[in-house]
């Protein structure tokens, strides 16, 4: 496409090859590369844990283990799916990667606090992963007490503190992402003509600043209550086992929109790229980021309402739940206009966003159910709450990651995946998770708890159709994971703008880009998605002043 | 003889219970056995359809989009709106205005699952732990994993855990409790259909945690009064609560007159001046509180003379204390609300 990928030129990638090359680099795209190997690992052993689960399902009394074991593959698989692949996957890979690189900076603001946060990461890993060859924690990743705190004969403490650990790298990274955000855009760049993925990253970023340190305090509750017996949670001392939910709650539910909204900033792209146009209601749908953020501090109880809760507090916080909706329901109806009037292109990554769109409103339309109260009283702590978050994790959020690693695969690679397979594994995935996560609603309704090693006779048939999909689901994981490796050996040259994209990591940015990113700072002057200019080309910077429109029809701002 | 008759009927109808719950071993959705479950089931079904509109709403556009709009269709694409306000506005009031009427009606029904209906209703103890459900009635019989109540009559439950956090789960009746160690919550059912329904326990609980659970068996007004027959005890829950409050010594101060410390009658379900001149109403949290934590609440013109007995008395003393509490007052409902009684 362009002669800028020819040998010879030096990129990030082939800045030095000796392993402390890049176990010291303080560059964010080689961290984005440490975190992506990083957490693929950990989708791996978390999918395992969830495979056995499934097969152990297929019959009501459980094929696989006795319910000591079991309890400790759910509970692993939430621990380690949760904190150590949905809360950092989309921030620290394509965050890391691409924040710098969309608003027209060198680094992040801290790369060496960057690195830092990996090796945290890389700490609170190990201790985990040690924690379950020793013998893992069945707890559940919620950690009620006062069963942690007081019962559980596993390993809490050691995975409380993988946890606590793991949370320092989340808070390094949130600091890092909300500096950057103000300090470092380039000239022109101004807030509100940064692309929507970094709207979403910085509302991210706050919430991870914000609500992180209260998972710390908990945890270091729990640590301080089972090792010393403190009696903060201990009823016979005085203590009260619903304030560690409250506590819990309140960092966990704001932790869910840290999982999410990477994921709809990377919709956001996705979708305008391949449609080929500017996004339908650019404010509203940056805003929405923000308000969701900024009301998801305020919803936690809805997890608690039949916990001895006080009634009225339960109205407050369905109320608040039924707010917090609204904004996410402007999102989908956004994406869902921008498709008007575009120019579409089925590829994989837009057909995992349209995925993400599907699924992710099947998920949110559910949260209706679960903050009506009366239903919540009959589905919550059932598979209807499973079906229900998975739709939301899975389906929104690793639907998201794997639109976002297709998209910007060969930005980071500068190689091509084989298209043809990668739409197949994206048809394959939708396809799979549906068939794993609906029967699980019905089976929800009809009353089967979570969290059961064994179950009654009556819902097999539903568990069984749930195992059969997942065996799906699995094909449909493993497949680009391997067209994906196969990519790096064999895959095409990508050049610098393989989907004729907008943005300053496709126009300005080779693929993969220099370690400096930019030859020459960009400076900009004109509104995010300019689809309606040709796109720019390395060597072409001096051209938008002069010949160019400035702005995109969304004039508004 | 009689007897006999009827026991054997009653197995033979358990058994045709049974049978047909094998039978129906293929089903999608719960049986609706409570007074609570036809509402639950309405707002579900509101929503189930209001929901699949809105997405088949968003699918129809989503589908129509992408194939008017794939890159080979010639379709006019000349300005491409960017943001049209009253579009935004609309999307975001008309889903607003919705959720407020769902909250709404979502709130009605939480009310009224909340409150038990006015009314004679029968008490029930519910004490969970790991790993069983153990049940009392006010007149003394106790069962383990097993519930049997009579159909078409108000069960009020007051629920209690041993150790740690356990769920009390009947989905046929639609009807979940935690049940919280240290405190007591409590939950209400009007069984409408005889039958045998799943217990559950939902609150994950530990290594049995899906073992535990058992049955209630809602019974026709005959089968039930049979079943009490066959179960009579000696002792109701009150007077077992009276042994213990002489064997514990509680009668030393509480009936010296009220010298030592307060009388006991005509105390639940009334207000209660403290220490610090605030005032609470003498609900079964205070009491259990009261006996387990007695510097925490100190009544007005006493001293701090109780000592705890925490560590002395099991959940289900507890209870019977409680119940014989409850009896010293002539009015037993008092001044309680929904969540005290």
């Amino acid at each position: 496409m362009n002669d800028h990928t020819s040998a010879g030129r030096v990129d990030y990638l082939n800045n030095g090859y000796g392993l402390k090359s890049w176990l010291t680099t303080t560059d964010h795209k080689r961290i984005a590369v440490l975190y992506l190997i990083s957490i693929t690992l950990f989708f791996v052993l978390g999918g395992v844990f969830a495979t056995l689960i499934r097969i152990h399902l297929i019959s009501p009394r459980g094929v696989l283990f006795g319910p000591s074991i079991y309890n400790r593959m759910f509970s692993m698989h939430g621990i380690i799916m949760v904190w150590f692949f949905l809360i950092p996957s989309i921030p620290t890979v394509f965050g890391n990667f691409l924040l710098p690189l969309m608003i027209g900076a060198r680094d992040l603001a801290f790369p060496r606090l960057n690195l830092a946060s990996w090796y945290i990461y890389v700490v609170g890993g190990l201790i985990t992963i040690v924690m379950a060859i020793l013998g893992g924690v069945d707890t559940g990743w919620t950690f009620y007490t006062p069963f942690s705190s007081m019962f559980s004969n596993s390993y809490v403490l050691l995975t409380a503190a993988g946890v606590f650990i793991v949370g320092f790298s989340s808070i390094f990274t949130g600091i890092n992402f909300i500096v950057t955000t103000h300090t470092m855009r380039a000239p022109g760049m101004t807030w509100f003509r940064l692309p929507l993925f970094v709207w979403s990253n910085y509302a991210t970023a706050l919430i991870l600043v914000l609500a992180t340190p209260v998972l710390a305090v908990v945890l270091l509750l729990i640590a301080a209550e089972r090792g010393l017996g403190i009696g903060i949670f201990d009823p016979s001392l005085g203590g009260d086992p619903l304030l560690f939910q409250h506590l819990f709650w309140f960092y966990s539910h704001p932790a869910v929109y840290i999982m999410i909204l990477p994921g709809m900033g990377v919709v956001s792209e996705v979708i305008t790229a391949f449609s080929h146009r500017s996004v339908f209601g650019y404010s509203f749908v940056a805003f929405a980021s923000m308000a969701i953020a900024l009301i998801g501090f305020f919803v936690w109880g809805h997890h608690m309402f039949v916990a001895g809760m006080s009634m009225y507090a339960g109205l407050v916080f369905s109320l608040l739940s039924y707010l917090v909706a609204v904004p996410s329901a402007v999102k989908v109806f956004n994406w869902t206009a921008t498709l008007y009037k575009g120019r579409i292109n089925f590829e994989a990554p837009f057909i995992y966003s349209i995925g993400f769109i599907g699924l992710f409103t099947m998920g949110g339309m559910t949260g209706l159910f679960l903050a009506a109260l009366p239903v919540d009283v009959h589905v919550t702590d059932t598979y209807f709450i499973v079906a229900h978050f998975h739709y939301i994790m899975v389906g929104g959020m690793v639907m998201a990651y794997m639109a976002a690693l297709h998209f910007w695969w060969p930005k980071m690679t500068g190689r091509m995946y084989n298209r043809p397979l990668a739409v197949i594994a994206a048809l394959t995935i939708f396809l799979g998770f549906n068939l794993t996560f609906f029967p699980q609603f019905i089976l929800g309704y009809l009353g089967m708890p979570r969290r059961y090693a064994t179950y009654s006779p009556e819902f097999q048939m539903l568990n069984v159709l749930s195992s059969a999909g997942a065996s799906i689901l699995a094909v449909g994981y493993v497949m680009p994971l391997l067209y994906l490796f196969w990519s790096l050996a064999k895959g095409k040259s990508a050049g610098q703008n393989p989907w004729d994209a907008r943005g300053l990591e496709w126009e300005f940015a080779d693929s993969p880009p220099i370690p400096d990113n930019f030859a020459r700072t960009p400076v900009i002057s004109w509104h995010a998605y300019p689809y309606d200019r040709p796109a720019l080309t390395i060597g072409q910077e001096d051209l938008f002043d002069s010949t160019l429109k400035p702005e995109s029809p969304d004039a508004r701002h | 003889m009689i007897f006999d008759v009827c026991q054997s009927l009653a197995g033979s109808l358990h058994g045709l219970l049974l049978a047909q719950n094998e039978a129906s071993s293929l089903r999608f959705f719960p049986e609706s056995a409570s007074t609570l479950a036809p509402h639950t089931d309405a707002l579900f079904w509101t929503l189930v359809l209001i929901c699949s509109a809105v997405a088949i709403g968003i699918a129809i556009f989503l589908v129509y989009f992408l194939i008017r709009y794939r890159a080979s269709s010639s379709a006019d694409r000349s300005t491409p709106p960017g943001t049209i306000l009253w579009v935004e506005l609309t999307w975001m009031i008309i889903p607003l205005m919705i959720f407020i009427i769902i909250f709404l009606w979502s709130a009605g029904l939480y009310f009224f699952m909340k409150r038990p209906p006015k009314g004679n209703a029968l008490d029930v103890y519910v004490v969970g732990k790991q790993w069983m459900w153990k049940f009392q009635h006010p007149t003394g019989q106790r069962e383990i994993d097993e519930l049997h109540v009579p159909v078409n009559k108000t069960v009020r439950l007051m629920i209690t855990s041993e150790d740690v956090i356990h769920s009390l789960f009947i989905p046929d009746f639609r009807v979940k409790q935690d049940a919280v160690p240290g405190r007591y919550t409590s939950s209400w059912f009007t069984g409408t259909k005889p039958g045998k329904y799943h217990i559950f326990c939902a609150e994950y609980c530990g290594l049995n945690h899906s073992y535990m659970g058992g049955w209630i068996f809602v019974m026709s007004p005959e089968d039930y009064a049979n079943w009490l027959q066959k179960n009579t005890v000696a002792e109701s829950m009150s007077s077992a609560g009276a042994k213990l409050f002489m064997r514990m010594g509680c009668s030393g101060c509480h009936l010296s007159g009220g010298k030592l410390a307060p009388a006991l009658n005509d105390l639940y379900g009334n207000m209660v001046v403290l220490a610090d001149n605030s005032r609470t109403i003498a609900n079964y949290q205070y009491i259990r509180d009261s006996i387990l934590l007695p510097q925490k609440q100190i009544v007005a013109g006493y001293s701090a003379i109780m000592p705890t007995f925490a560590g002395l008395l099991k959940e289900q003393e507890l209870t019977q204390l409680i119940e014989y509490i409850k009896s010293l007052s002539a009015d037993q409902k008092g001044r309680l609300n929904e969540r005290s009684y």
